[in-house]
């Protein structure tokens, strides 16, 4: 689950990670409040569920309360894209008003879990090069990034923090700082069960000050069923329409561009379903993973998510019937098509637990199912179909 | 001869009282698995079908000599009951859980270091030796004993390709499903290690996905350690970058682990990658007969 820099930023002052003075707004007018208050030069910076906002025109600075009421007129309402939100872009509706620090030096910090298999532990990430252009410097230099893993089943060392400070050039009474903020995010980490944490830019002041002026939080939805104070943080604005109604109906479903429905049991075969389509010429329109215990409830509904999504000329239904059997697979497809008045072609394959039981349902009923044995005969007969 | 389940294999289910730990522990009898007993806090001196329940796994192993385990807890207390047969000695560990917190797994992970136990999963089909048994999902009815280890990170199509090597008249050694989240007890690499050294094994089926790097990990281990041939498919060619499908595991992040990517490595390894998943039976087929 993804949250935004301003929620991010109360759970790092939570933490004790220094963070700039500023609130959130809504409309221009709260803005130039928020400004007027903070009382010098201020940086307007829209909320969305996307980094890249600085590079894509959704972070400005303004002078005065005037200047910053009419920056964020600008950017409230606008339709921002960058490089992370896809060709589509993002509405803003929020902004975060904060002060405008001068900038002396841009670092980066992060952590997140290493899967490498000498690894297997959260490393923490730090580099000289932080502020907008650090995923050149990944790709580039990836050797002007620190890397120091760290074990959650011991507690967190002092060497780990003075690792990175000094690796990052620091002299001494900033590395006392910075071994503290990584510690924070570190224990913020583990205790919140997150995925990714990133302060980017960590900013370093003339004055040896360190503040976090981004920051991003996400988090691993395994673990939400221990946090419900992150769960309320949840801004469902941000995810796509389709995929929170597959989401709120126990459905795995994500958008494509293509317009060969499909709808599968098991992720992995899904994907191959798709794979499969697409080597038969077609292009699929979804991922569609209607989980292990399908039943007649949840194929229709799965049915009505696919359908919404008005790109697509004809369905897959491709299910590996073991514990859950194809004739009730069949009959399941067959009522939910009847319910909905379903009058797009489709292809059905079955296989497993009873298929010739399920495929005999499926032809004798009076729909107009098309019905395939092999894998990729399913695929070349539904392409056929669009 | 097989990997990790054998005749020797004697199995403790942990919730086995539960819906689907006593349904998966029938499955599991009737496809001749030697389930010995049942764990569940507080239901000890119970039985499911004759097999005795007890409240620990240190008791399952005092009792009834278990050595294997099968794992149908909720997310909340799996790894505290992987953690229980770690402690306990078993040496198999076959854990089907979905949703553990990756933090925790991480945790585990740290705690079987060293111990010489093998777990499978979490969020994995588990794994079946034909003949012998099996602790997981897979249906009974697709096996066949034979010469070729599967492994794969997924479920049905896990199942899928072991049905087409069946229905092939191609039988398994053992079939192992090691699950879709991003860390896991064992890796491709581990199972590769274990099918070199098995006799029996003939050729292994190797089914990846995108993300992650434990494709390209295979991949280092199979250019450098195996003899025996290996046909491979990675699922999610048509994926696009940044969207979990699925399994946590499945995600394209910052333009690493794509199946392009992987599916190269495994070409340049030796694997005989192909592109159409239906098409893994017949490349097999033409390996074991050339
Ligand atoms: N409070 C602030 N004071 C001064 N500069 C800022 C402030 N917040 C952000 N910036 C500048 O704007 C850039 C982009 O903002 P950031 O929050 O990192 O958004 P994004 O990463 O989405 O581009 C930063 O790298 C920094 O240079
Ligand atoms: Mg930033």
């Amino acid at each position: 689950m993804k949250i935004h820099e301003y929620q991010a930023k109360k759970i790092f002052k939570d933490y004790g990670i220094p963070i700039p003075e500023g609130d959130v707004a809504t409309t221009p007018e709260e803005v130039r409040n928020i400004a007027e208050r903070i009382g010098k030069r201020v940086v307007v910076k829209a909320q969305i569920h996307a980094g890249g906002r600085g590079k894509g025109g959704g972070v400005k600075t303004a002078d005065s309360p005037e200047e910053a009421e009419k920056v964020a007129g600008e950017i409230i309402g606008m339709n921002l894209v960058t490089h992370q939100t896809g060709p589509e872009g993002k509405k803003v509706k929020t902004v975060l008003v904060e002060e405008a620090l001068d900038i002396e030096k841009e670092l980066y910090l992060g952590i997140a879990i290493d899967r490498a298999a000498d690894q297997e532990q959260p490393v923490i990430m730090a580099s000289e090069a932080g502020g907008m252009e650090i995923e050149e410097v990944a790709s580039k230099t990836p050797e002007k990034i620190i890397k120091v893993g760290a074990n959650p089943v011991g507690s967190f060392s002092g060497f780990q923090g003075r690792k990175i400070a000094y690796g990052l050039g620091m002299n001494k009474p900033v590395v006392g700082k910075a071994s503290k903020i990584i510690e924070s995010l570190y224990r913020l980490f583990v205790e919140k069960d997150a995925s990714l944490v990133e302060i980017n830019p960590l900013l370093l002041t003339k004055d040896g000050e360190l503040l976090a002026l981004d920051a991003k939080i996400n988090f691993d939805d395994d673990g939400l069923y221990r946090h419900p104070e992150i769960k309320e943080l949840r801004d469902v604005d941000e995810e796509e329409p389709l995929e929170l109604k597959a989401s709120n109906a126990g459905v795995n479903y994500i958008k494509l561009d293509g317009n060969v429905g499909c709808m599968v049991n098991g992720a992995g075969l899904a994907m191959a379903t798709m794979d499969l389509i697409k080597l038969a010429g077609g292009e699929p329109a979804n991922f569609l993973d209607v989980g292990g215990g399908a039943s007649a409830e949840s194929i229709e509904k799965a049915f009505r998510i696919l359908t919404s999504d008005k790109n697509v000329k004809a369905i897959l239904v491709n299910i590996f019937g073991g514990i859950l059997r194809c004739d009730r697979v069949a009959s399941g497809v067959i009522e939910a098509a009847t319910n909905m008045n379903l009058t797009l072609p489709m292809v059905v394959r079955l296989q497993g637990t009873n298929v010739e039981e399920g495929r005999k349902l499926l032809q004798e009923s009076s729909l107009k199912f098309e019905v395939a044995e092999g894998l990729f005969e399913a695929a070349e007969k539904v392409v056929a179909l669009v | 001869m097989s990997i990790l389940l054998n005749e020797e294999s004697r199995i403790v289910i942990q919730g086995i009282t539960g819906g689907e730990g006593s349904f998966h522990a029938r499955e599991a009898v009737e496809f001749g698995s030697k389930v010995v007993a049942g764990v569940t806090p507080g239901k000890g001196g119970t039985d499911v079908d004759g097999i005795p329940v007890y409240n620990r796994v240190i008791d399952a192993v005092v009792n009834e000599g278990a050595n294997a385990s099968g794992i149908y807890v909720p997310a909340a207390f799996a790894p505290d009951a992987i953690l229980e047969s770690i402690e306990a000695g078993i040496k198999l560990i076959v854990c089907m859980t979905e949703g553990i917190p990756a933090l925790e797994m991480v945790r585990v992970k740290k705690a079987l270091k060293g111990t010489g136990s093998y777990l499978i999963g979490p969020n994995c089909p588990g794994i079946t030796t034909p003949g012998v048994g099996k602790i997981g999902f897979m249906p009974n009815f697709i096996h066949k004993e034979g010469n070729v280890g599967v492994i794969s990170r997924s479920g049905t199509l896990t199942y899928e390709v072991i049905n087409m090597l069946t229905n092939l008249g191609i039988g398994q050694t053992t079939s192992v499903g090691i699950g879709g989240d991003p860390i896991v007890g064992s890796t491709f690499v581990d199972m590769l290690e274990l099918f070199e050294a098995d006799p029996a094994t003939d050729l292994v089926a190797i089914i990846g996905e995108i993300g992650g790097n434990a494709e390209e990990e295979a991949a280092r281990f199979v250019e450098e350690k195996m003899t025996k041939p290996l046909v491979g498919f990675i699922a999610g060619q048509t994926a696009p970058p940044g969207k979990r499908m699925g399994h946590a595991g499945a995600i394209i992040s910052g333009g690493k682990g794509t199946a392009a990517e992987k599916m190269k490595a495994w070409g340049d390894a030796g694997i005989k990658v192909v592109e159409n998943p239906a098409e893994i039976g017949k490349a097999a087929v033409s390996i074991l007969n050339s």
